[in-house]
Order: structure tokens, then sequence, then C-alpha cells
């Protein structure tokens, strides 16, 4: 039985009055919507997915892309979606896939939560005028400072503190492997976060040689694959990130097709050229939190403990009592990466369908952590869905000390959130390894993009804060006095631990 | 808004409280006849190595039976009675204030290092969490707090606080804004030792008050003040740190001060903020901590609220205004405002 074609997802347009047949949008879309003809060009619309490449490269604003309406008949439960899912299924047999973040509607929690501003009694604060403090620390805390005393006005500390990252803007770019993406956005990425003095994730894919002159500012991922892991590598990191799980796929492992291990993906991850680069699920020496004690160990003691360990888990219901035995493990900070984290690959099903929210996985970690009194000895890094900067103004105050961004990061080097990664077809030249891709993207142009987006975010947060009468970020974190619910109800309430408007 | 003043006699010499009752009144503009109070350090030699435990009761029949209850669980009451009131026109009395003089026995509380100090707390948390009706808004020895909604000098009166002598006040004129005034939301603020008073708003509150809350103390005023008196009671008395490295604690240094700093301070500063980041305190405050042997007074890290000293002979005040210390000591000619956040302290010698 034939099940027949789909309708076509977008609509693309060439205005035959604007274009000037340059081509341009033939040469740009590596998806093969256009061919040109003598006197037209031609549009093959259903390969579209709507990364804008064409429009973005077009001289004369020729091209139109429109999502096309569903045609099918209407129906509340078997929708467009999951009957055109069951379309592929029927003749595929496989597990569909999926690049970006979650796609499914779920409300966001972030936009029903609003942030509080002080008028009369407590006066704002100006940000022009007056110091504002950014500045974070991420990494182990002592839980109280010990002294000794010689006399009444000499006091000398005994306690030493153990390595922290120093952020100067609460805002780093999380784990997006070489491999998932391109050399020449890891390098923009880096750059950036060098120049204003934070921090970016390697990913699970090794450190390219060409970004050892950014080490200073790289925390080292060290996943089950364990690509590129030597001391080496552990030792040209800031800090080391041992990744559990992550927000688009919890519970699964990674997949880097064959097709995007070019010669120098195999170097960087010490695999062979055109192998499949398969992180299993789980890590294969870590079946408890003991075993992840023991790798935690073995990390600080490779490194002679100068570097802050990291964990990195998805958001999943239990996080909170996950996290509190990875606070317990030895690791300097957890990572919690929400279900709308983005991703270059992932089983669809999974995308959307598996794991909890970063705002309430971030609520729920710190009040645990509070209650059994260890919260301050360990940071939380926050990730999976920040959009904006008030997105993470909310995050420090529902509890985290800094949060990754990642999808937002790529959006600033023209990502159009098309969630085709995994096709390793991305126009833009960031989730891609063919070198006429890669090449479009122009590191430094892209860099100072990244480097503007955080520095506009830091701004905002700052004047965020200052309306909140608050001029250090310690005052921020935790501080759910500052958010109050919007239409939410009284069980995510409870979970958020903020009360509604007007209380 | 709200109005503060406090004075430490060094060589604790007993001062009434008819000229403190003064300056404060000459602040009545900072206040709004919803609160105000009184703290007097030395005010009970006869009791002077017990608790002095004062609640404030609802009615004296259910939840004083259950505060008797629970003293007498963690130790013994030597004397109590209600602390003398005559009534005033301006304050309904809503509650009847009573007093214990409490010794714990401090073999129930064996793990600490203060068992004493620790007994006390856990009751002063227990009672004002679940018992209704009961509030305890003192519990230091030696030391009395006398706070009621009204006007300065209706409180003063209310108490007659010119009968008691210490050599230690602070004092406080209330204009609450967040919440409503009640008896238990006038200043000073106590837990053991600690009293507190302030002017200002704590934007940190919900931060501090999630940190001191993983240490075992319970917010149940619905004000951001108390969170002050116990994070003084975790620093200096759990902690060890002296008063000064507490106030740095909660009033530190900004960055780039820390930054210009010789190594060595530059180190212990940086430990306390990474340290005691959840305790500092942001927004709008002036705020003086008595404790049996100093006065400390500070201000936020801009000084957005106002901070005077006075020092005259053995004598060290701290108030929103100047007028204020003049009405207790005509004489005065020290006077200056403290740099933004930095602790002044005023200490007994003797
Ligand atoms: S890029 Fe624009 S102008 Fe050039 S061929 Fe394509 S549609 Fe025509
Ligand atoms: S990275 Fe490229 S392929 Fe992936 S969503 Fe963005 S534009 Fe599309």
């Amino acid at each position: 039985m034939i099940i027949g074609s789909r309708p076509t997802k977008f609509q693309v347009v060439v205005d035959k009055n604007q274009c000037m047949l340059c081509g341009r949008c033939v040469d740009n879309c590596s998806y093969g919507v256009f061919r040109m003809e003598p006197e037209e060009i031609i549009t093959n619309t259903r390969n579209c997915v709507a990364c804008h490449r064409c429009i973005s490269q077009c001289p004369r604003d020729a091209i139109t892309i429109k999502e096309r309406p569903c045609d099918y008949r209407s129906h509340p439960v078997w929708t467009a979606q999951v009957k055109e899912n069951i379309f592929k299924q029927a003749e595929s047999g496989k597990i569909l896939l999926g690049g970006m973040g979650n796609a499914a509607q779920y409300p966001i929690l972030f936009d029903h939560l609003v942030l509080d501003a002080c008028q009369v009694t407590n006066p704002s604060i100006d940000p022009l005028r007056e110091p504002m403090e950014l500045r974070t620390y991420i990494g182990k805390k002592p839980r109280q400072l010990e002294f000794i005393q010689k006399s009444d006005t000499d006091i000398s500390l005994v306690t030493e503190l153990v390595p922290n990252l120093k952020l100067e803007t609460p805002i780093m770019i999380g784990h997006m492997s070489y491999g998932a993406i391109s050399l020449n956005a890891h390098k923009a990425m880096a750059k950036a976060v060098s120049d204003i003095g934070t921090f970016m994730g390697t990913g699970e894919g090794g450190l390219h040689e060409a970004l050892y002159p950014y080490q200073d500012h790289m925390i080292v991922q060290v996943a089950s694959g364990r690509f590129g892991v030597d001391v080496n590598y552990l030792e040209r990191g800031a800090a080391i990130e041992i990744k559990i799980g992550q927000g688009a796929k919890p519970g699964i492992g990674g997949h880097l097709p064959g097709e995007k291990v070019c010669a120098d993906v195999s170097c960087t991850r010490m695999i062979p050229e055109g192998s499949d680069a398969i992180s299993p699920a789980p890590h294969h020496d870590i079946y408890s939190i003991e075993d992840l004690k023991q790798l935690v160990i073995s990390l600080k003691e490779a490194t002679e403990w100068k570097k802050p360990v990291f964990v990195k888990i998805a958001a999943v219901h239990n996080v909170a009592a996950i996290a509190a035995g990875i606070a317990r493990s030895g690791a300097d900070a957890v990572v919690i990466d929400g279900f709308r984290g983005g991703t270059g690959a992932a089983p669809s099903v999974f995308r959307d369908h598996v794991g909890i929210p970063i705002e309430a996985a971030v609520a729920a970690v710190d009040t645990k952590l509070r209650r059994q009194g260890i919260r301050n000895e360990v940071s939380i890094i926050a990730s999976g869905g920040i959009r904006q900067s008030a997105d993470v103004a909310k995050a420090i105050c529902l509890g985290a000390d800094a949060v990754y961004i990642g999808t937002a990061a790529l959006v600033a080097m023209g990502c159009r959130v098309c969630g085709t990664c995994y096709r390793g077809l991305c126009t833009w030249g960031i989730a891609t390894q063919r070198p006429d891709l890669v090449a479009r993207l122009d590191p430094e142009e892209a860099s100072h993009n990244v480097k503007n987006l955080i520095e506009a975010w830091t701004l905002e947060l700052a004047e965020l804060m200052g309306a909140a009468g608050i001029n250090s970020i310690e005052s921020l974190r935790g501080n759910r006095d500052r958010l109050r619910g919007y239409m939410l109800d009284q069980s995510m309430l409870d979970v958020l631990d903020v009360k509604p408007i007007g209380a | 808004m709200c109005g503060i003043i406090g004075v430490i006699d060094k060589q604790r010499e007993l001062m009434d409280g008819s000229s403190i009752r003064d300056a404060l009144s000459i602040m009545d503009e900072r206040g709004s006849g919803e609160g105000a109070g009184y703290a007097a350090y030395g005010v009970y030699p006869d009791y002077a190595d017990l608790y002095a435990i004062h609640v404030f009761y609802d009615n004296l029949v259910e939840p004083k039976t259950q505060v008797e209850d629970l003293l007498e669980t963690w130790g013994m009451i030597e004397h109590d009675e209600e602390i003398p009131t005559w009534e005033q026109a301006g304050i309904p009395k809503i509650h009847t204030p009573w007093r214990y003089f409490f010794r714990p026995k401090t073999r129930l509380m064996q793990r600490s290092r203060t068992p004493d100090d620790e007994i006390v707390k856990h009751i002063v948390m227990e009672v004002n969490k679940s018992i209704k009706g009961a509030l305890i808004f003192s519990s230091g020895k030696n030391i009395g707090v006398f706070k009621a909604s009204g006007w300065p000098e209706e409180v003063a009166d209310f108490y007659r606080v010119e009968k008691y002598e210490g050599y230690l006040w602070l004092a406080h004129n209330r204009y609450p804004t967040n919440t409503p005034g009640w008896w238990g939301g006038a200043h000073p603020f106590n837990l053991l030792n600690w009293s507190v008073v302030h002017n200002g708003e704590i934007t940190s509150y919900g931060t501090n008050r999630r940190y001191i809350e993983s240490f075992g103390y319970d917010c149940t005023m619905y004000t951001d003040t108390e969170v002050v008196a116990y994070l003084m009671d975790l620093l200096v008395r759990r902690h060890g740190l002296t008063q000064e490295l507490a106030v740095r604690a909660l009033a530190p240094p900004f960055w780039d001060e820390i930054e210009r700093m010789p190594e060595d301070i530059q180190r212990l500063n940086t430990a306390l903020r990474l340290t005691y980041g959840s305790a500092m305190m942001n927004g709008p405050f002036a705020i003086a901590v008595a404790s049996p042997d100093s006065i400390v007074g500070f201000s936020d890290r801009i000084k957005l609220r106002p901070l005077v000293i006075g020092e005259h002979d053995n004598k060290v005040f701290i108030s929103s205004e100047e007028a204020a210390i003049r009405t207790v000591d005509s004489a005065i000619k020290n006077i200056y405002m403290p740099k933004a956040g930095h602790p002044i302290v005023g200490r007994t010698v003797a």
C-alpha cells in the first residue's frame, strides 16, 4: 500500500519581477531547493527547511517563504504532526530524528514568571551611575571560614579556597561538540567568551588545536564516549565537565554519523575517519554515585586538584535527589540541562517528551540542597531554553549561579532554528562539516555577534537587578521573593516556591 | 523611613531610658505610629546569668501552658512575671508581655559548643513557629526588649522605660511599608544576645532567608530585619567570625575595591564574599547591632540610608539623625558619617 506524498511544510516563491538571476540562492541552499533555468529560478519547495539562508543572501529580496497551512482534516487528537510521524515511520521503520530543542507545545514557565521592581520605599539603583556586580565564581565554597585569632586585632584566615572559575557575567556558552558544529563556529564562540571573561564548553568532541589560544576559557567535557580525552586535553581546560545526560535526550547517548567525521574531527576525537562516533547511554564505569565520585576524584587527581569538576545531567523528575548526590560526590558544580535544551540530533520522541523544564528543575534542586544545608558548597548552572536576559535573571532568582546558553549563541551567528542540524547541511556553516558550508561562517564576524549578544544581555541583567534594588548578583541568587507567578497553578507555585502576583 | 538610635557606655555606666525615649521621639517624623521599641543591656542584674525570655501572649491560657511546658522540658524557670505595663490611649493592649528567667539544662544539647545558647535558640524558633498565640521577642542574658505598635513615646510610657537602667540602649521608630504594623514586627529584633534595629529594606531578603533557613533558623516575623539577628548569630557565635568580619560579610566591599587591597587582605575579603555571598545584604539600609560588649553600626554599600555616629567621653552613639544624638548629649562635638558599608564599633572596655 502506498502512503503517498505528504504536503510540503513551506512554500518558496521567487518573484520573477524582482529576480535578477544571480544564482546566489542556488549556491546558498544546501538542501537543493533552487535550480537555475535559462529564464527563471525553479524551486523544489518540498526540500525547504526554512533555514532562510536564501532570503538572507538574495540581493533583490525576491524570495518569500511561507509556512503552508495544514490541509489535513483538522482533528484535536490526531494532529497533522502525529499523522505525519506515523506516515514517516510506516515508510521507514526507523527512529525519527530532530535537531535543536523541544518542538512540542508546552507552556514556557519563564513566561509565567514576572520580575519585581522597586518603587518608593526602596530606591531602584541606576547601573549607569552605581557599581553593579555581576562577577560570579563557580566552584566549591567552604561551608564556613576558619580563623586563627592571635590577638584582638590580629586574626588570620586558615581556610584555603579551592579553585573556582571567575566569570565576569553569569552567562556562559554550553557544550556543543566539534563534530556537531563546525570549527569556525567553535572559534567564533571561543573568541567571544575569552574577550568577555566568561567560559564555553568544548562538548564531547575533544579540543581542536585551533582552540588552544582560548583554552583558559574552555570547559573540557568528558562524555561516555571519552572522545579526545587524554591528560593533555584535561590540562588545557579551565574546568572539566562530566556529561551524564543532556536535556534534549535524557537517558540516551550520542551519535555523530560517520559522514560528519572528517579528517580533522577524527583527529580531534581520536577515532578513525568516517566512523560513527557513539557515546553510550551510560558511562560504562559509572553505575552509581560512588562510581561517579571515583571519576570526579580521578579527574581531579589527574589535574593535580587545580581544576573544578562539573557534572552535567538532564533535568528529570528526580533531579533534586540526583543533584544532591552529585554535590556530595565532590563535584564543584552541577549543570542541569532542561528539556528545552538543543541538540545536533536526537530521536524526536526524546527531544519532545522526556525530561522536565529547567525552571522547575533549578527550583527543586536549589530547595533540596538548601534543606540539606549544602547549597552553598556547590554551584548550580542552568541550561536548556535560556532565550533572553530575563530568562537569565529568572533562572538566577530560582537558584542558579550561572547559565549556559547554546541555541541563543548559534542564533547570534545566524542559525534560524530550522531544526535540521542532524542532516549536516546547515546552510549557515554552523552544524555542518562540509568545507564549502563551513567557510560561510566568518569566525571574526560571528564572534563579534556572540560577544555583542552576551554583553547586551549582561547590560539588561544589570538593569533588571538595579530595578530590583540589588547591586550584586549574590543577592539575586535564589531570591524567589523577586519573582511572582502569573497564571500558574498552586502546585507549580509550590514547586517553584514563588508567590502569585499581587501577593 | 524609620529612625534608629543606639548608645553604648564603654565603662558600662548605667543610663535610664528617659533620654533615649526623648531622642527617639525627636524622630517621630520617621515613623507612623505603628511600631516602636527599645532594647536595653544590663537591665536584669539580679538574674544576670539567666536567659531573660520575653513573650507576647495572645491569652494566658493555652499558649502560656505550651510555652512553659517547653521551657520546663529544656531547663528551669527560676522566676517569671508579667512585664509591667501602663495602658496608653494610643496602644490597645493586644498582647500580654511576660518574662521568664530561664536556666537551660546544657546536658540536653551535648553536641554543640554553646549548648545553652543552642537550647534557647531552639526554644525561640519552636515557639515562634509552632505555638499559636505566643511570640518570643527577646531571649538574651541580662537584656530586655520592650516593643509594641505605637508612637515612640507611647511605647516608652507603656513600659515605663525610664525605670530600666542599661549601659547599652537601642531604639527604633517604625514606618512599616512592606508588612502591617504588628507587635512582633516592631524593632528591636532580638535573638539570644543579639539585638538589631534597622532602617530600610533588604532586597536580598529572599536570598538571606533561604540561606539562614538552611542553618536551622526559621523566619516567622514577616519582616526582613529578623535575618540580621540570625545572620549575626550564625556568623559570630557559630562560625566564629569577629563582629567586624561579620559586617564585612554582610556589607562587603565591591570587587574593584577588593582588587586594590594588599594581597592577604584581598584573600580574606575574597574568601568572605565567596563563602558568605548568600549572607550579604543588598538594598537600602542602616543597621545597628548590639551585643553585650559592643554596638556595631553599618549602612548598605552605597549608603542609601542615613547613618550618623557620635562619640563623647565614654559613649558611642549611632543614629539616623544628628538631632537625636544631640537630644541625649547636647555637648557632643565628635559627630560624623561613616563610609558606606564600613562598620563602626563601640566596645566596652571593662
Ligand atoms: S538570490 Fe534572489 S535574485 Fe538571485 S537568483 Fe535567487 S531569487 Fe533571484
Ligand atoms: S544550526 Fe543550522 S541546521 Fe541547525 S537549526 Fe540552526 S540553521 Fe538549522
